[in-house]
């Protein structure tokens, strides 16, 4: 795929062999991005090699393992489901979102840490955005309804326990809002 | 058993005791929250000595990666970098008959394809990876990019390199590669018998070993019951979340250099082979690793990379796919065992005859060594005089294996405690009273003749994993029932010992009292660099924070050995103890010759050298022994007990530095109608020595297990007449959520491993006993134990049809 970055340009062939670039316009993490794009560039692509942001990370090709989740509007989608041109319009939040400008974590980042909910931390970005979107819906979880609200993401190092144990912290905590 | 913590190097550690002292050190979840019952029968003496040491620490790492900023391999970029991805053989077993590639170089952007001719020194000699090249016996080879033979599906023949992604993937449609199909052979047992397709010239036997100690035969002849089971596992993946990647360069001396995804740093030595360079001259970096368990200890991307780097003088990034993960990297050795026990009528077992055939795929790799590991650990944790023990493993044309956490350790564990709770029901004796009688102890000898230096805490981790498992929960309705497993284990930790293992760490103060550590552990999730800092923090007196851990480079951080066979805590963390200690020294002899006082009267304490009415603050200490010209840096390197290479005869007086030892309980309930288990609740039980920090040794616990449940009730690569047919995580089912309970992890003390503070090693340890403990529990819900992995539903089912005449009649 032609979404390669360098010197603030997107190089490559010539796109007309596979199809007319079109421009997005994508609302990232609170700052307004206009890019060309092929039409056929997932998002999650579009993320880490244009936008620069490689927070979200890639763990399959099928939309599986939930390791590219990012908020949408607010709302949790794995981003190799989207192509870049179907957010054109919107809003994302990527895990680098998540944070104040200051550096001081959201409070899901916190309970993850706090709850050491994570081990080599490739599906937490995934994970917490996963968690945010969850408590979005259900602010007062049960243990079961966390579970089955992360069921889409993978994680091979932690059996998920610490995980469920920080959000279910997070979730007493009083809830944050989103991508400030 | 209670214990006195000694931490190498013989010098008790001062600092003020802030933690408190009391019995019940063992230490659960829920023995840390309040909520229930503490462990009792183990003590730590931690208490009043340590000071960070111990305490459940935030990792180092941890703020980074919950703020997405931790840069992993795939995510590294540099100006002008170019794409590389491989053709891989679509056949298990073909000759190449005709390779071309001008339609793939025709296409603009497409920067140059190579084939194994182009390969320098086209072969990659498999034997054990790190600092030690010596085992030519297991000697064997690859190559590098296939010439003129290809052994199994998705074995590399083409390296392509160009501008994009985008004309890389057309670029690889363009070349080339005419096969004609060869016959193969799918199956260890078939590779065995005469007249197969030979894999390799010379045979398909790869490895083999034996064990004959005592008198079997007697012993079977004398026994009051003899039981017999065989088993199957199956073929598994490491799936950790990150895909293979990494980015090589040239950097400004002409060093080529391979910044990847890589639980071993020390492969520089092998791409320098490969290309024909100095070893001097290749350079690994590891950075932070999105899991390894085993799967990113063999070299993955690193030869591709860095041929694509000297052939285009760019640098090159290369990423694999989930579905190239999933179909061309080596796999867990898919096993049979066959168990014969002999136990007397109180219930010591007296022999065990055991057959192991282990399918090593298309290439050796490590097979040998983990079959050697199935080989030494098969008996289990127990005493047993007379053994009679084989194991081959063969060539075939499926996937190749090689190490997943562990290596052949992890298998034999269903064997070995299947085994068990059959001779206990023989005899109608309990289970867990059959394995403690049978324990090993301190003194007790394995079957291969080596020697156990240090406690054995098994039954202090059955009786442990039983109080907090509590009561068996009762059937949530009409048409299930619940079953209860146990299972324990013995897990080697460190390398073996005829590898001259070596770590080496370096620890300088800067001139603000902070911190510089620098040591070449690749940290693959469990915490590696962090626990070296928690280690450090406690010799030297500073907070965690103010050490900056710089680790996992081959030529900027000093050596420290794979990330491999539990083996870092054990190895680099002694190296930093030792390096810490000796600038403990060097400070303390700073001060002493700043005052003119003896040096025996100094001690360092948190953020002050303090002797007899003198204090001098740590900045002052440091300037102290700049005039002095002390210096203020030190090099630690740890060298791990040493032993004689064993022959195929195993009989060694030492093989493994040291074993870990723990026990899991298992209550899961079946559905008798689907077959459908869900797992109730787990707890695992593991004597670590001393837990550097609890949250990682937990972590580590819980992880593992998952791990191990998802091979007992889900995980399959589905291989039909060598072709695999996995190709994505939609297909291999790792576990979710929802379909772990909760795992307890009981974390339990002796102070008795070989690591600093008495630690010993647990990353892979606990993935042992899930099998096991899950065959147990389903044999007691439905009436037959399952026997071949993984425990579908389907199996179930067929559990549960089989012991229906019988099933009338229980509770």
């Amino acid at each position: 795929m032609r979404y390669w970055i360098e010197a603030g340009q997107v190089t490559g062939r010539g796109a007309s062999e596979k199809g007319v670039p079109m421009r997005v316009q994508v609302r990232v993490n609170g700052v307004e991005h206009e890019d060309e794009v092929e039409p056929r560039v997932l998002l999650v692509h579009y993320l880490r090699e244009v936008v620069g942001l490689t927070g979200t990370n890639v763990g399959c090709d099928t939309s599986s393992c939930g390791a590219c989740t990012v908020l949408l509007d607010g709302e949790s989608v794995k981003s190799c489901t989207l192509l870049a041109a179907q957010a054109d319009g919107h809003e994302v939040t990527t895990i680098e979102g998540l944070a104040s400008p200051d550096g001081t974590l959201h409070p899901m980042q916190a309970a993850f840490r706090e709850h050491h909910g994570l081990q080599c931390g490739y599906c937490t970005p995934g994970m917490v955005m996963a968690a945010v979107s969850l408590l979005a819906e259900h602010p007062s979880p049960t243990e079961a309804e966390v579970r089955e609200g992360l069921e889409g993401n993978l994680c091979r190092c932690t059996g998920y326990h610490n995980i469920v144990k920080a959000v279910l912290a997070a979730a007493e905590a009083a809830p944050a809002p989103v991508g400030r | 058993m209670t214990t006195t913590a000694s931490p190498p190097g013989g010098r008790a550690l001062p600092g003020p005791a802030e933690v408190a002292a009391g019995e019940g050190a063992a230490t659960s979840d829920r023995a840390r929250t309040g909520g229930g019952p503490g462990v009792t029968g183990v003590r730590s003496s931690r208490a009043g000595e340590l000071r960070v040491v111990g305490q459940a620490l935030a990792r180092l790492d941890q703020a980074e990666k919950v703020a997405g900023t931790t840069r992993y391999a795939g995510d590294f970029a540099l100006p002008g970098m170019a794409h590389a991805r491989l053709v891989r053989s679509p056949l298990p077993s073909a000759r190449i008959t005709r390779r071309d590639a001008s339609k793939a170089l025709a296409l603009p952007g497409a920067l140059c394809v190579l084939f194994g001719e182009d390969v320098p020194h086209n072969t990659v000699w498999v034997d054990v990876p790190g600092q030690t090249v010596e085992v030519a016996a297991l000697k064997a080879s690859m190559e590098v990019l296939a010439t003129s033979r290809v052994r199994f599906h998705g074995e590399p023949v083409a390296l392509v390199v160009a501008e994009s992604e985008d004309v890389l993937a057309e670029a690889c449609e363009l070349v080339e590669i005419d096969y004609e199909e060869l016959p193969g052979v799918f199956d260890p047992e078939a590779a065995l018998a005469p007249g197969a397709p030979e894999v390799h010239d010379g045979g398909n036997l790869l490895g083999e070993w034996r064990i004959d100690r005592g008198d079997c035969d007697a012993a079977f002849a004398g026994a009051a019951v003899v039981v017999e089971g065989t088993y199957e596992t199956q073929l598994v993946d490491h799936a950790y979340l990150e895909p293979e990647a990494g980015v090589g360069w040239l950097d400004d001396h002409g060093v080529l250099t391979l910044r990847v995804a890589t639980q071993v740093v020390e492969h520089y030595r092998d791409v320098a082979r490969i290309l024909g360079l100095p070893e001097s001259r290749v350079r690994v970096l590891a950075p932070f690793v999105g899991g390894g368990f085993g799967g990113k200890e063999d070299m993955t991307v690193e030869p591709y990379v860095a041929l694509a780097v000297l052939q285009t003088r760019r640098p090159v990034r290369m990423v694999w796919s989930r579905g190239e993960s999933l179909l061309a990297r080596p796999k867990r050795h898919p096993v049979r065992l066959a168990y014969r026990t002999a136990a007397d009528r109180e219930g010591n077992i007296l022999a065990q005859e055991i057959e192991i055939l282990a399918d090593s795929g298309a290439y050796a790799y490590l097979s040998a060594l983990v079959l050697l590991y199935s080989s030494v650990h098969a008996c289990g944790p127990y005493r047993v005089a007379n053994v009679r023990l084989r194991a081959r493993c063969a060539y075939t044309n499926n996937p190749p294996t090689s190490a997943f956490r562990g290596f052949g350790g992890m298998q034999v564990v269903l064997g070995y405690e299947s085994q068990m709770d059959r001779v206990a029901d023989a005899l109608g004796l309990s289970r867990v009273a059959l394995r403690k009688r049978n324990s090993l102890s301190r003194g007790d000898a394995l079957p291969v003749g080596q020697v156990l230096e240090t406690e054995v805490a098994l039954a202090a981790t059955l009786d442990a994993a039983l109080a907090a498992a509590g009561p068996k929960p009762a059937p949530s309705g009409p048409g299930r029932a619940v079953g209860r497993g146990i299972a324990s284990n013995l897990q080697s930790y460190g390398r073996l010992v005829w590898l001259n293992d070596s770590a080496a760490a370096w620890v300088g103060f800067q001139l603000d009292g902070s911190v510089t550590l620098r040591c070449g552990v690749p940290d693959i999730g469990g915490g590696q660099a962090s626990s070296l800092a928690q280690i450090a923090a406690e010799v030297l007196g500073v907070s965690m924070e103010h050490i900056t851990v710089h680790f996992g480079d081959s030529s900027l951080t000093p050596l420290a050995g794979t990330t491999t066979a539990t083996r870092q805590l054990l190895m680099s963390g002694n190296a930093t103890y030792g390096a810490c200690s000796a600038l403990r020294d060097l400070l303390l002899a700073g001060v002493a010759a700043e005052l003119g006082e003896p040096v025996e009267g100094l001690r360092l304490e948190p953020g002050a050298v303090v002797g007899d009415g003198v204090r001098v603050p740590l900045a002052e200490a440091l300037v102290a022994c700049r005039r002095q010209s002390v210096p203020i840096e030190a090099l630690g390197t740890f060298y791990g007990p040493k032993g004689r290479p064993v022959t195929r005869d195993l009989d060694a007086t030492r093989i493994f530095p040291d074993f870990t030892f723990g026990s899991h309980v298992c209550d899961l309930e079946v559905d008798l109608e689907t077959g459908q288990v869900v797992l109730l609740r787990y707890v695992a039980a593991h004597d670590v020595g001393r837990a550097i920090n609890p949250r990682s040794v937990e972590g580590q616990i819980k992880g593992a297990v998952a791990q191990g449940l998802g091979m007992a009730l889900l995980e399959e690569v589905v291989v039909e007449e060598g072709v695999n047919l996995t190709g994505g995580l939609f297909q291999y089912l790792v576990p979710t959520a929802t379909d772990l309970p909760e795992i307890e992890a009981v974390v339990l003390e002796s102070g008795e491993g070989m690591g600093p503070f008495g630690a010993r090693g647990i990353g892979e340890p606990p993935i042992g006993p899930p099998l096991a403990a899950v065959a147990s529990a389903l044999e007691e819900a439905t009436g037959v134990r399952p026997t071949t992995l993984p425990f579908t539903p389907e199996r179930v089912l067929a559990c549960v049809a089989a012991s229906a005449p019988a099933r009338g009649a229980r509770p």
